[in-house]
């Protein structure tokens, strides 16, 4: 009964399958303007891999390696802070720039407003007492336990440290296992071998990083 | 989502909620909601309606909670900026007058029939009554239910049909089909 004029059907399958050039880029320079944007985010290569960087307006809420794409981090940020993400490289140029000279062996300690809300109750003790590790340095689980305030759970440290959003930045890495062995990492334990060696840790302290991680 | 509890793979977030990251519901659906506004408006406002559509569900998104219709949500909106068009009376004129131009060089250029026989009738379209514009371009290039454009429209699943029926007869009776 509501049979199409056939002009109309064939309009229909002749209308654009796809938007012009140009209005993409148009709509990211509007959507960037209107101030909707909740959490700006950019993936880039790194000496230590694929990374990406993710910031609200009180500053860097996530570092992650990117080992299976960036569509994962994307759909947990999205559920976690906003779902109004957008790829914005202008707004992460300064995280890239301090990540760059780091990689390079050129800065020691980052200069650059962290948002904490990804941490919480536990972690943010256990994380807050590891961001306060200096370059170059190691301390063990069970350390950083007992400055979380929680002697003897070292084993829950190393949890909330495998679950640090800012990897790198706040620096995880600098945790090791009592007796020498390297412990885990979130980026896999290459990656962990790779940032202490940057930093010189091992050869400044009597090579705790070098041994075997399988020892202990 | 499969979160992965293994302290050493990754940061486990255990709370995490389904939400489609806007990138992802964008790249989804643009090429849906151009079409539908290229025939609501025609290509010259389609781009505008375009950008006013998802700056619009940008602000609205982060609030929407049922994300399991999505295409629905955006065309309604869409159908809504369509209407705002519309009623800019004296941009439509100049729209209008723009359009007739384009075709006629386009006629000069030796444009194929079918693109200029497509833009008549899409100016047909346009001039239907507004209800029954929005219910055939909601169903007919935006492939909604009855029931999605009945939503959209703030009408009944009936008068949704009642007016793709009438919109479609009136068009036959303009095409002499």
């Amino acid at each position: 009964m509501n049979r199409d004029p056939q002009d109309l059907a064939a309009a229909v399958r002749r209308l654009p399958r796809r938007v012009p050039p140009g209005l993409d880029a148009r709509w990211r320079q509007a959507a960037e303007a209107s101030g909707a944007v909740e959490v700006a985010y950019q993936s880039f290569e790194t000496p230590v891999g694929r990374l990406l960087a993710a910031r609200t307006r009180a500053g860097l809420v996530r570092l992650a390696y990117v080992d299976a794409g960036v569509e994962p981090i994307l759909a947990e940020l999205a559920g976690q802070l906003s779902p109004n993400l957008m790829e914005i490289p202008t707004q992460l140029a300064e995280v890239r720039r301090q990540l760059d000279a780091y990689a390079r062996g050129r800065r020691q300690r980052f200069d650059l407003p962290c948002d904490w809300q990804l941490i919480r109750g536990f972690a943010a003790r256990v994380l807050g007492s590891t961001a306060a590790i200096a370059y170059g340095q190691v301390r063990t689980y069970a350390a950083v336990a007992a400055a979380a305030g929680a002697g003897g759970a070292a084993r829950a440290a190393g949890n909330a440290l495998a679950g640090n959003p800012i990897a790198i930045v706040i620096p995880c890495h600098r945790v090791v296992r009592t007796g020498g062995g390297l412990g885990g990492y979130a980026g896999g334990l290459d990656r962990k071998r790779f940032l202490l060696d940057l930093e010189g840790a091992g050869r400044r302290r009597g090579d705790p990083v070098a041994r075997d991680p399988h020892r202990d | 989502m499969a979160a992965d509890l293994t302290p050493a793979a990754g940061p486990a977030f255990p709370h995490v909620m389904e939400a489609v990251p806007f990138p992802r519901f964008y790249a989804a659906h643009r090429a849906a909601v151009y079409r539908f506004l290229v025939a609501a408006v025609g290509a010259q406002g389609a781009e505008d309606c375009f950008q006013e559509t998802f700056l619009a569900a940008l602000r609205g998104y982060p609030r929407l909670r049922d994300h399991r219709n999505l295409r629905g949500w955006i065309l309604t909106i869409a159908a809504r900026k369509v209407v705002d068009h519309h009623r800019r009376r004296s941009r439509l004129h100049r729209q209008m007058e723009a359009e007739e131009r384009t075709a006629r060089a386009r006629l000069a250029a030796g444009a194929p029939p079918a693109e200029l026989a497509d833009e008549a009738l899409w100016a047909r379209v346009r001039a239907l009554p507004p209800r029954q514009r929005t219910a055939l371009t909601l169903r007919v290039v935006g492939d909604l239910s009855y029931a999605a454009i009945a939503a959209a429209t703030g009408t009944s699943s009936a008068a949704a049909r009642q007016n793709v029926h009438l919109a479609l007869r009136r068009l036959r009776q303009e095409i002499g089909e």
